[in-house]
């Protein structure tokens, strides 16, 4: 626990904790129609003391919407690379350690969904299953498997190569073991670090769904779909983008620095 | 007195988390023109760490050079203050009037250059030479360290050498500016013992003609023996002891020094000793006096090897066919007796570690048969080996890569008893606890990560891991390579005492002639996947009788300075390639039996 209370850790922890926060507390504090109350005669209307994030095109107040689109942009983000390392991690470990004909067929079963973009493979599955949260949660989820998979796999083969395995295998341990025990803590740290990282990219992912009416539908509020719709007035009110860009930037920051002090936790050889 | 360089009550320290920490303290010593100063010391010592400041290199890895004073007397007589001279100056006595050989050949050049330019860069800037002067420099440099064919590696890149010749090269980039001063960091410990005695024969011509001066820092007491003039003896960033060569070798004052030298197993000294001995280690006189030597009881044979023979695939073209295999291991057979010792040595690429494995089936092997105990290991099935390898354990080389960094000492060792399904709960963990004691390593331990203990320490952890299932046989490939003198004594010991008590066999895999002479009671030599000698150790000691074993035991440095042997140039016949074409039959060993047990491979 004393590592939590280095700067770095607090920091992480306070960015992290707030945001968590902010997404539980926001729905039930805030009525829901402040985030879609239109006030057409201050449209996008700069930063002042009745809006103090400013407002968007409809005149809709940027900070009410911000903080009600925390839950549902986390949540997407969250469950989606959780999915694909429940996926990706089993296949890339099963992959990287056994390798032969079960690394061949399992990577190029990943390869081949590595040559669509990951957008337009989380468009197709969206389109295919329907527009709804859950779906966009598989799509985002589906398509970035293939990454974990791959880094994962690569973890693997090096860790699979390391003498403390092969002392297990010759001291009788079976593959399912030598996967829990010896190749599993340490490929976590990559783990750890590529989930942060996704979680990012699945924000804006959700954004690009939305974009394209397969992700969410307005006149709900995610960051991914504000940051969309602020593409044509940036000249004009950069407020717009600045607002929930600065929201996905400080949640990246504060799962960066959360995931690092885990990732350094669990390192015996950080104590 | 006019010393070439003058170390003064140096003092070095590193920069970390927790505040500065001092690497070298209070070092002092001279090095006079001409003449070779061994700075001896186990890992840790601060040895690497005097070598770096005296070219100011130890900036570059996070020191700083906190006190005392070095000098260095440059060729117009002037005298130096090294730890003072700005980064100018000493960009001009780099590779110029100092030159340096690192541990590494590999690493020391770089390798999208050819050899003729990373040779010409060093003369083009210091010595103002053109392109085409510096080209004929460089062929003179390369017949200076008798590179065979010096055109033809001049268009070569570093991977195109080996081992030894990329270090002939390193040591032409070192000579190119005629420096005054030669530092030789751990220069042939990555190297085959053939290679390092050619290399150290090298060195000791060129000082010889050069009138060089030679700073040699090294682990190894042996190579000490043979290069020395004066020997500084350093122990946790201190010196303990400075003298000319006899001097500490036949007279040392300090008890770390006669510790150390106790330490070093010296060629020839198991001569008319028929069964292995345990090391002497200084301040256990007691445990020494009282330790009966280790004895065979009446032969039972256990592990029996009959013509195993292992290949690797050669991948190649488009298709990443098979075009061609390693022969690892060909035509091997042996018998290794209850409680004895077998010793596989060679040099690297000849295929001991490979054939461990195989008998071990790490590696599957490509035919032949394995007998442990009255039991084909190569037919069974997997869930039968799996049963199998309770009998046999392996020891690895590396004792920071052969623990998981993530696991507990504790159940580290347990992992073996509970695959086997032997003791769990409370007899679980008296086991391990016995297990413990029984490697001397404090239970406090048990509860420890790999990362919290000595080199040493995990040694004996992967020795207890080993021990934890009542094997039969041990497979310990360089088990104690890796280790420093001192520890690698302590663990040789436990190992003997070990097998005195439980009736262990060892098949001892190591490059190391002198550990194999203390330790085995038979010696198998291998050469490109065969074993060219084999018999009681005395016998292939005393008497060795393939050209191959003869050439190995003369190029072993002996840990004295009287009986030097690298006063010339030496050349041993270089390793030949063990890949062979797809089909290629390989002629089955046949041996002659020269004395009883002791078989010569024919040729």
């Amino acid at each position: 626990m004393k590592r939590f209370l280095s700067v770095k850790g607090l920091i992480g922890l306070i960015l992290v904790g707030s945001m968590v926060l902010i997404g539980i507390f926001a729905p039930i504090l805030i009525p829901p129609e402040a985030g879609t109350a239109m006030d057409m005669t201050s449209r996008l209307s700069p930063p002042s003391w009745a809006h103090p994030f400013g407002t968007d095109q409809l005149g809709r107040d940027l900070m009410v919407r911000v903080l009600l689109g925390t839950r549902l942009s986390l949540e997407i983000a969250v469950t989606a690379v959780m999915m694909s390392i429940l996926i990706g991690l089993p296949l890339g470990m099963v992959s990287g350690y056994f390798g032969g004909i079960t690394d061949n067929v399992l990577m190029r079963l990943v390869d081949t969904l590595l040559a669509f973009p990951a957008l337009l493979l989380a468009l197709t599955i969206s389109a295919i299953l329907g527009p709804n949260l859950q779906n966009t949660i598989i799509a985002i989820g589906v398509a970035f498997t293939p990454f974990l998979a791959r880094i994962v796999r690569g973890e693997a083969l090096r860790v699979a190569q390391m003498p403390y395995v092969e002392a297990a295998r010759a001291s009788g341990t079976t593959d399912m073991m030598i996967l829990w025990r010896h190749i599993l803590p340490n490929i976590l740290p990559a783990v750890i670090v590529q989930a942060t990282i996704s979680i990012a990219f699945a924000i804006l992912a959700e954004a690009g769904l939305s974009f394209l009416g397969l992700g969410t539908q307005p006149p709900a509020a995610s960051w991914g779909l504000m940051i969309q719709a602020s593409r044509d007035f940036l000249d004009r009110a950069p407020w717009t983008a600045l607002v929930p860009g600065i929201a996905v930037a400080l949640t990246v920051l504060g799962l960066n620095m959360f995931g690092d002090v885990l990732r350094d936790i669990l390192d015996p050889r950080s104590k | 007195m006019n010393a070439l360089v003058t170390v003064d009550a140096l003092q070095v320290a590193f920069a970390t988390d927790s505040g500065p920490i001092i690497g070298v303290q209070d070092v002092s010593f001279t090095i006079n023109p001409g003449e070779t100063v061994c700075v001896v010391g186990e890992s840790g010592s601060g040895k690497s760490v005097t070598a770096l400041s005296l070219m100011r290199l130890v900036e570059f890895g996070g020191g700083t050079i906190t006190g005392g004073a070095l000098s260095f007397r440059r060729p117009d007589g002037q005298v130096l203050d090294v730890a003072a001279a700005d980064s100018q100056v000493m960009a001009a006595i780099r590779g110029n009037e100092i030159g340096m050989i690192f541990q590494e050949p590999m690493t020391a050049l770089n390798p999208v250059f050819t050899i003729e330019r990373q040779l010409t860069d060093g003369l083009i800037l210091h010595k103002g030479l053109s392109q085409t002067e510096a080209r004929t420099r460089a062929l003179d440099l390369l017949r200076s360290v008798r590179i065979p064919e010096p055109e033809r590696r001049l268009r070569q890149y570093p991977h195109e050498l080996s081992g030894g010749m990329r270090q002939r090269v390193v040591i032409a980039m070192a000579m190119a500016c005629e420096p005054r001063l030669l530092i030789a960091d751990e220069p042939t410990t990555a190297l085959d013992v053939t290679i390092q005695a050619e290399i150290l024969a090298l060195i000791n011509r060129l000082k010889r003609e050069q009138g060089m001066a030679v700073l040699f820092i090294t682990h190894d007491m042996a190579v000490v023996a043979q290069m020395a003039d004066r020997v500084v003896v350093m122990y946790r960033g201190r010196i303990v002891e400075t003298g000319t060569v006899t001097e500490i070798f036949e007279t040392p004052q300090q008890d770390y020094t006669r510790a150390l030298l106790a330490a070093v197993p010296k060629l020839g000294e198991m001569k008319g000793k028929p069964a292995p001995e345990k090391m002497r280690i200084l301040g256990d006189d007691a445990a020494y006096a009282a330790a009966k030597p280790v004895t065979a009881r009446k032969p039972e044979v256990l592990l029996d090897v009959r013509h195993l023979t292992t290949r690797f695939p050669v991948k190649g073209g488009i298709l990443r066919r098979t075009v061609a295999q390693v022969h690892a291991v060909e035509d091997v057979s042996f018998t290794l007796n209850v409680g004895e010792t077998l010793a596989l040595v060679g040099e690297s690429g000849c295929g001991k570690s490979s054939c461990g494995r195989s008998i071990l089936r790490l590696i599957e092997p490509q035919s032949g048969e394995v007998w442990i105990n009255g039991r084909d290991i190569g037919a069974l099935g997997p869930h039968d080996l799996r049963r199998a390898r309770a009998d046999m354990q392996m020891v690895f080389q590396d004792p920071f890569a052969s623990l998981n960094p993530y696991r507990r000492l504790r159940d580290q060792v347990a992992e073996p008893i509970q695959n086997f399904g032997l003791a769990q709960g409370q007899a679980l963990r008296d086991r391990v606890a016995e297990i413990f004691d029984r490697v001397q390593l404090p239970r406090a331990f048990m509860t420890r990560f790999p990362h919290e203990l000595s080199g040493g320490q995990r040694q004996r952890v992967a020795i207890a891991r080993a021990l934890a299932v009542n094997p039969k046989l041990i497979v310990a490939d360089e088990a104690v390579s890796a280790l420093d003198v001192s520890v690698q004594a302590q663990v040789l010991n436990l190992m003997m005492e070990l097998q005195a008590d439980l009736g262990l066999s060892y098949l001892f895999i190591s490059h190391d002639m002198a550990v194999v002479e203390r330790v085995a009671h038979h010696v198998g030599v291998m050469y490109l996947g065969r074993i060219v000698e084999i018999g009681p150790r005395a016998a292939v000691f005393d008497n060795p009788q393939h050209p191959y074993t003869q050439q190995l035991l003369s190029a072993v440095p002996i840990a004295d300075p009287r009986r030097r042997r690298f006063a010339d140039d030496l050349s041993f016949k270089p390793i030949t390639s063990p890949i062979f074409p797809l089909g290629h039959q390989s002629a089955p060993s046949v041996y002659t039996e020269v004395a009883p047990g002791h078989l010569v491979l024919q040729s």
